[in-house]
């Protein structure tokens, strides 16, 4: 009998214990919740600790200025380790806690875990970096970042229309559904566009520091370009290991490898010299760009990648999106109103500026940049 | 084991059911009466799936007495078995059909895949059996990757989301009910033995082979529909989550609640998957403190004097409970 | 003909450092009986404390590995104390998953010292590269190669030689005999997992100066990785842990390239599983005979 007692007097505690803590923090009344998921733990981390810092620095920058029709902002982000299950929990704690529009999550797959849960409450949901289709498959998400088949036919357009290379070799991370998705969108409108695909290499997230055998393969072709549709971390890998063996193929990629400077460390700025890839995000684009780099330079002793900038775009496109509905949370339809304003806005932002259509996507444009001496530059042809 | 002690685990097996049932109930009411947040209910389902999947690891490590490190790739294979089953059969059957034999059929292939597998790694033993079943786990992940009808990297969309914590709760209890049987039963006896000692096992004319096969098919059938239970829970399912990682996560909860002990499987099971949640709270310090959390049970369970010190508080009876059931087993084990 | 060769050596690289790697884990799992899972979060911890030491400090090269060296050994120790230890009577498997949470518990905490984002690891090892007709052989595989024979046969002269090698081996062979000749197995222990960390140290470095960058979670890949090489060749024997490693590099990078890229790791493990069914115990494993 005692057994029981202490059974369920356990299992209640844990119940208590929960219900106590997850009450706690109800920040609903006097402010806008803005709820963020991402990987703040694990091996993606650094992709959610960018967004989340990018966001708070718009934060920030709202309340001083008086917040969002003069309700103060909150912004609330939880990690998630790219799981779609914990993704899901930390939805519905965001929920708990009285979020009123939500950031999605950073990463696709659990994205689309969370699009699932924002959709049946109806609230707003604006990706920053959701980059599958299927992330914004309903009518209350939008997304700040490019779908991957579009970067796909972008990074093909771009390389045929310069006539930068007709030989291209491509490395891409099999186990990433970013890298899968751009890979084939690119490699279909190559097909199209005439260029040839030489060699096509994988790597998964086992194998992901050890390239010499792609780059050996590559190098037996004759391929004059290669073709990176990954994220920096990799990427700096693969520069720094084609340097040492001496290739001198032109490299090129996706909006996935900005902030490859800060990855890859000021002692291999030599293996980026060159580096082309196409991104909506320039730390030194214009004014804007320049403040946002310096602040959050200050804020976070690390250059921004296109992560915080999508954060940072993300808090005010939702700001401008409430502005334009004028409408706080609590008023009557405030989920309605702020999602019909969301395909009524235009968003200077610093990846870009953005128009949204009904189906969630922005329409802004990508340029290529690229760098010498670690420093980036708008391409000007050969 | 006497005679005498020879009932006992059966009375404590109904203790162990209709605590749950009146936990389940209780759960009910709150979530009834609203009682509940979100966030508490959105762990409800994960809850039962991760007591199905530590029950079931549980008859291979605690019973059989063999270190598993694959019971992801089993719970994958189940998994995306049944979400293709759903996809496919979502316009033909009602939910009230498909589900059930949506999870029949993820367990079954997820069986067939642990007569496969249990071939040739049942030949093996200890450190390298765990390593042999590990680097089966990572093939069925890596092949599912490749695979075009499973959607690769970028994950399995559209299954229908159909697991309620009523559902799921039920397949708790049939699972409880089939692993506690096969546990009290002649079968269950004989996997204990070849567990205490293979050598004296088989000269008592045990067909070992057999039944460490019969463990290992039956833990590899409730993974599988453990992983039904997952696939139609979210509306994403990515062969990245079922990696080696996700084994540890049951193994530990299986090593927690003690080897052998299916009330401290289901009791270590809500912990486990309640814990992480529970300390979202401290934001950067979450995973510092669950890995400090998870040393600190380990040695607490281990340590003399706090045993000692447990005996004096009511609560602590539980957890002495388990704990002494555990070391009973360990002794055995030894 | 050529691209063989050349992939064998990049092979060789990679399973050089494999090796370096298994050899702590075999020799801690030979005599402590545990499997050492925080064994590759003490590498993380080694390359960032000469990361640390360069960047910050300026400690030239030598003196940043000693300093590595010292702080992994410390740690080693403090962890088998605080964490191993009270676990010595418990079954194996309570062991393995503390060393699973101090592995969780070194990862969370460099990520809050250092971030999440990796960082570069500075040049504290550069030999010149060879030539041999057009094949180029790094000179960091061949420092690696001739680092990890060298600790190879010096830990094998310290195990068959020196008294606290035998103390080792009496520990290994027997753990309760040994204490009644009046070895000290705590200390033993103790003294095995200061060599595995220092071994994890070197492993380290190595790893750092080879791939370039650390991150918090960089331990954890190579750690899976050496553990299975530990096991190919035979858990608990230093040879098997060197044949094991370099093997699995040489077949990664094989498999990649003449198999598929895609499918390298299946494949890996697919080899691994094959040699274990051929000889149950690994390469060089020792046949454990079975008491009744």
């Amino acid at each position: 009998m005692k057994k029981i007692f202490a059974l369920a007097l356990a299992a209640m505690m844990v119940l208590a214990a929960f219900a106590g803590c997850s009450n706690g923090n109800s920040a609903k009344d006097d402010s806008f919740v803005i709820g963020g998921i991402g990987p703040l733990t694990g091996d993606y981390a650094t992709y959610g600790v960018s967004v989340k810092q990018g966001a708070e620095l718009a934060v920030k920058e709202i309340n001083e200025a008086g917040g969002i029709n003069g309700v103060p902002v909150t912004l609330l982000f939880e990690d998630d380790q790219v799981d779609a299950e914990m993704a899901v929990n930390a939805y519905n704690k965001l929920m708990d806690d009285g979020m009123d529009v939500s950031l999605g999550a950073v990463t696709s797959g659990a994205c689309i875990a969370v699009s699932e849960k924002a959709h049946e409450d109806g609230i707003l949901m604006i990706t920053p970096s959701g980059s599958q289709v299927e992330c914004i498959q309903y009518d209350n998400a939008f997304r700040i970042c490019f779908a991957d088949p579009e970067q796909g036919v972008n990074a093909a357009k771009f390389l045929a229309n310069n006539n930068v290379a007709k030989k291209i070799a491509i490395i891409y991370d099999k186990s990433n559904d970013y890298s899968n998705g751009f890979k084939e969108s690119f490699v279909a409108s190559a097909a199209e566009l005439g260029l040839e695909i030489v060699s096509e290499q994988a790597f998964t997230n086992q194998s992901n520091t050890d390239f010499s055998v792609q780059l050996q393969a590559i190098a037996s072709t004759d391929a004059e370009l290669i073709f990176l549709p990954i994220y920096a971390q990799e990427a700096a890998y693969i520069l720094t290991q084609a340097k040492s063996a001496g290739m001198d193929q032109i490299f090129f990629g996706g909006d996935g490898l900005d902030g490859i400077i800060e990855k890859i460390g000021a002692d291999n700025i030599a293996a980026t010299e060159g580096l082309m890839f196409l991104t909506p995000f320039d730390t030194q684009a214009d004014e804007q760009n320049i403040k946002f780099t310096a602040d959050y330079q200050a804020a976070y002793n690390a250059t921004p990648d296109q992560f915080a900038g999508d954060g940072y775009d993300a808090i005010y496109t939702i700001k401008a999106a409430a502005e334009h509905a004028g409408v706080k949370p609590g008023d009557k339809d405030f989920n309605e109103k702020i999602i019909a304003a969301m395909t009524e806005i235009t968003v200077d932002g610093t990846t870009g500026t953005m128009q949204w259509a009904a189906d969630g996507a922005p329409n802004k444009a990508a340029a290529v940049v690229v760098l010498h001496d670690g420093v980036p530059s708008a391409y000007v042809g050969k | 084991m006497d005679l005498i002690k020879k009932k006992k685990p059966l009375a404590g097996n109904l203790v162990t059911l209709a605590i749950l049932c009146a936990l389940f109930v209780l759960v009910l009411i709150l979530m009834e009466a609203g009682a509940l947040t979100r966030h508490i209910r959105s762990m409800l389902v994960p809850i039962c799936i991760n007591i199905i999947l530590a029950v079931s690891l549980n008859l291979t490590v605690g019973f059989l007495g063999e270190l598993t490190l694959g019971h992801a790739g089993f719970m994958s294979v189940g998994a995306y078995a049944g979400c293709l089953f759903s996809i496919a059969m979502q316009n033909i059957l009602p939910t009230a059909v498909r589900f059930p034999l949506a999870m029949l059929v993820g367990g079954l292939v997820a069986a067939v895949f642990g007569v496969l597998i249990g071939i040739p790694v049942l030949r093996l033993h200890g450190d390298y059996l765990a390593i042999v079943t590990l680097a089966f786990g990572e093939i069925i992940r890596s092949v599912i990757i490749n695979l075009e009808f499973t959607g690769g990297a970028a994950g399995l969309k559209g299954t229908p989301q159909d697991s309620t914590f009523v559902i799921a709760f039920i397949v708790v209890i049939i699972t409880l009910l089939v692993i506690m049987n096969l546990v009290n039963s002649r079968h269950g006896r004989a996997i204990m033995a070849i567990r205490d000692n293979r050598i004296a096992a088989e000269a008592s004319g045990i067909n070992v082979t057999y039944f460490r096969m019969l463990a290992f098919v039956v833990a590899a059938f409730f993974a599988g529909v453990a992983g039904v239970l997952y696939g139609h829970n979210l509306s994403i399912l990515s062969a990245s989550t079922f990696d080696y990682n996700k084994s540890i996560e049951l193994l530990v909860i299986v090593v927690l609640g003690g080897m052998g002990s299916i009330r401290g499987s289901i009791i270590s099971a809500i912990i486990i998957t309640v814990l992480p949640e529970a300390l979202r709270e401290l934001a950067d310090f979450r995973m510092l403190i669950y890995a400090l959390v998870l040393i600190v049970m380990m040695l607490l369970n281990a340590s003399p004097r706090f045993a000692a010190f447990k005996g004096k508080l009511n609560y602590g009876a539980l957890v002495d409970a388990i704990r002494s059931k555990a070391k009973k087993e360990g002794k055995a084990h030894e | 003909m050529m691209d063989l060769i050349a992939n064998l050596i990049s092979g060789l690289s990679l399973g050089s450092i494999y090796a370096l790697i298994a050899l702590g884990y075999t020799m801690v799992y030979g005599i402590a009986k545990m499997l050492n899972f925080a064994h590759g979060d003490i590498i993380m911890v080694g390359a960032f404390a000469v990361i640390t030491t360069v960047s910050m400090l300026g400690f030239p090269p030598v003196l940043a590995i000693a300093a590595s060296i010292v702080c992994c050994v410390v740690l080693g120790v403090c962890v088998e104390r605080i964490a191993y230890k009270p676990l010595r009577k418990s079954p194996p498997l309570a062991v393995l998953i503390t060393a699973i949470g101090v592995s969780y518990f070194l990862q969370s905490l460099a990520l809050l010292i250092f971030g999440s984002t990796q960082h570069s690891f500075p040049k504290v090892i550069s030999a010149p590269a060879i030539q041999l007709g057009s094949l180029t052989i790094q000179g960091n595989m061949l420092v690696t190669l001739a680092v990890m024979v060298v600790i190879m046969i010096g830990m094998s002269l310290f195990i068959s030689k020196s008294k606290t090698g035998k103390a080792m081996r009496a520990v290994s062979e027997d753990r309760d005999a040994a204490e009644l000749m009046g070895i000290s197995v705590n200390r033993t222990i103790t003294i095995t997992f200061a060599i595995g960390s220092a071994l994890a140290a070197v492993a380290g470095v190595f790893y750092g100066t080879t791939y370039g960058f650390i991150g918090p979670y960089t331990g954890s890949m190579p750690g899976i990785k050496a553990f299975v090489a530990a096991v190919f060749g035979g858990i608990g024997s230093m040879p098997g842990a060197m044949l094991g490693g370099i093997l699995l590099g040489v077949i990664e990078n094989l498999a990649k390239r003449y198999i598929s890229t895609e499918l390298s790791d299946a494949i890996v493990f697919a080899v691994l599983i094959i040699v274990l069914m051929v000889k149950p115990t690994g390469l060089l494993g020792k046949q454990v005979n079975e008491k009744v």
